[in-house]
């Protein structure tokens, strides 16, 4: 473990570096209702963070990150625009890899503004990139906006895009959905059973159970109206696979994308914000031209992120989680608000690592 | 010291662990009266018996409190996290076969693998406002198992016995347990999905890897494995 006291002191100036920026300085409970954070990442938080109880408030957790309650804070009673900075001990539950921190402090920067996306974006990476100056770190970036429009423009059935949708962060999930609508893999006997049979529901099991008659009956109707619906051209399949595989420099990722953008329209007006989001990092005296971009990255830790996403890394310590993470949360506004919803795009570092990877450098 | 062998107390279990280790000539009895949890070892010296219950194992091996123990490949496995490095296997018994498997309502004609209960769960909260429960002992195999088959939208509820009733009393809607023939989620009217078998189980000798083996410990150990082979 990091010395706590040299980390504080490094969590107090990174914390001050954002404050300079204009950021208010903003406190969470470390204890959390459970059912907001099990409403947005399901079963798997579980996994991902302490869960205690007590008889009065029933389950709470420990905080696993401060976006939620920040957001919560900014969606009750923020003032227009909003820029936030906290710095605090955040818990993980660790069940595979025993050196990996169960508790460590997180410095973050969180942006609430309507008024320039590409401009708050560009301010948060340009911020955490500064605090992370001489730490000799690769940064990633990405953007879940630009694949979520290409599924939303799909020419096929909502039900099939609703689908597509609920798995954008589970890519193997999505891969399987992908192959199963575009025709490519096969029917699965027992579906083909169920949809050769005239009337499934007229068994003699007796009905159990909550899930009603109508809702089984109202599934395998949207069965056959999925069986009957054409198949996602193979031009689109196609577009979406190439998307998927970009990973070159901004300026370049930009160009692929714009060719993909001739099957796959759709996606241009997420390929313009992608555009005006480089033009606000170069303004910020960001050198985009060496700065990756893959158009798959985020999907799978980053749950809540459907825009712009970032991480820096050590490359000489690919043992470590990343030093930094952010990326815009408009959706998450949306959940969380009640009706309400600003755009919103925030990022954290942890010090203890910075710390970490300082003393092996000297 | 001498060598800490766990056998569970209780039962079939029991009697079954013995007859093992009396084909391999070693002969562990109960000592005392019906109800004393005391035991002795015949056929190899420094050994003593610990009558433990099943679930009690894996931790008292994770711990190093006892050298060997017999316990289930299901209990080992959702009791302890990362179990290889805790123990390792020296020998599946051949008894207490079950599958840890997922089983929904039988009635459920349009649902029979993970990928139809995905979407099945994703409908159910939609109309009823919340996820699609599932009752279970088993909370980290299960958990992984689904996360790692990409279902989503579900909630597991904690049932520690009767597992198989919680679907009619509504209090789940599907459920995860141990199951050997298959004849109680019959007449509780559930089946079993296709691709629902997250664990094959049996009765398992395990070794720790962490209780500590002074020169007799070893001895007596390597007696033992010398039995078995």
């Amino acid at each position: 473990m990091r010395n706590r006291a040299e980390t504080l002191e490094l969590a107090a100036r990174l914390r001050g570096h954002f404050e300079r920026a204009g950021a208010a300085p903003v406190e969470t409970p470390i204890l959390q209702p459970a059912e907001t954070l099990l409403d947005l990442y399901g079963e798997n938080i579980r996994g991902r963070a302490y869960v205690t109880s007590d008889a009065l408030r029933g389950e709470q957790m420990l905080r696993p990150d401060f976006t939620v309650p920040v957001v919560q804070k900014h969606m009750e009673h923020g003032a227009e625009p909003a820029r936030y900075t906290y710095a605090g001990e955040v818990f993980r539950r660790q069940e595979h890899d025993s050196d990996r921190a169960n508790e460590y402090v997180q410095v973050g920067y969180e942006v609430f503004d309507r008024e320039n996306p590409a401009a708050a974006d560009a301010e948060v990476f340009a911020l955490i990139s500064q605090a992370l100056e001489g730490y000799q770190l690769r940064a990633a970036t990405g953007d879940i906006g630009v694949l979520m429009a290409a599924v939303q423009g799909l020419r096929t059935t909502e039900r099939r895009k609703a689908a597509l949708m609920r798995h954008i962060w589970r890519p193997r999930r999505f891969r399987a959905l992908l192959d199963r609508f575009g025709g490519r893999a096969k029917t699965p006997p027992t579906r083909a059973a169920l949809l050769a049979t005239s009337d499934p529901m007229a068994t003699d099991v007796p009905f159990v159970g909550k899930r009603s008659n109508a809702e089984i009956a109202d599934r395998i109707e949207a069965l056959r109206a999925d069986a009957a619906a054409e198949p996602i051209s193979d031009n689109e399949l196609a577009g979406l696979e190439t998307l998927l595989s970009v990973r070159e420099t901004m300026p370049f990722a930009l160009e692929h994308l714009r060719d993909v953008a001739v099957d796959l329209p759709q996606i241009t007006v997420a390929l313009d914000r992608l555009e005006a989001r480089i033009d606000a990092l170069q303004a910020r005296g960001v050198d985009v031209g060496s700065l990756d971009f893959e158009a798959s990255y985020g999907r799978t830790s980053m749950e809540y992120y459907d825009g712009f996403v970032f991480g820096f890394y050590a490359e000489r310590r690919p043992d470590l989680p990343p030093i930094a993470t952010g990326g815009r949360y408009d959706a998450l506004t949306r959940r969380l608000g009640n009706g309400a919803e600003i755009p919103a795009v925030g990022g954290v570092l942890r010090p203890d690592l910075m710390l970490e990877i300082k003393e092996a450098a000297a | 010291m001498s060598l800490k062998l766990g056998v569970p107390s209780k039962g079939r279990l029991m009697e079954k662990s013995f007859a093992w280790f009396e084909k391999h000539g070693i002969t562990l009895t109960r000592t005392g009266s019906d109800r004393e949890y005391a035991g002795h070892v015949d056929g190899v010296d420094g050994v003593s018996l610990v009558l433990l219950s099943a679930g009690e194992i894996p931790r008292e091996l994770a711990a190093g409190r006892i050298h060997l123990g017999i316990t289930g490949t299901d209990l080992v496995h959702e009791k302890l996290p990362r179990w290889e490095q805790q123990v390792e296997e020296i020998a599946p018994l051949g008894f207490g076969q079950a599958d840890l498997i997922i089983a929904v309502p039988a009635c459920w004609v349009d649902v029979d693998t993970l990928d139809d209960l995905d979407a099945a769960s994703s409908a159910f909260r939609e109309r009823h406002g919340h996820r699609l429960r599932i009752a279970t002992k088993y909370h980290r195999l299960v958990r992984e198992f689904l996360t790692d088959a990409g279902v989503a939208d579900f909630a597991l509820v904690d049932s520690q016995g009767a597992t198989e009733g919680t679907v009619k009393n509504e209090t789940a809607e599907a459920i995860a347990d141990i199951t050997s023939t298959g004849e109680t989620l019959r007449a509780n009217h559930l089946k079993i999905l296709g691709d629902g078998v997250i664990l094959k189980s049996q009765a398992t000798l395990w070794r720790s890897r962490t209780a500590v083996y002074e020169p007799p410990e070893k001895q007596s150990l390597d007696a033992i494995l010398d039995r078995l082979e």
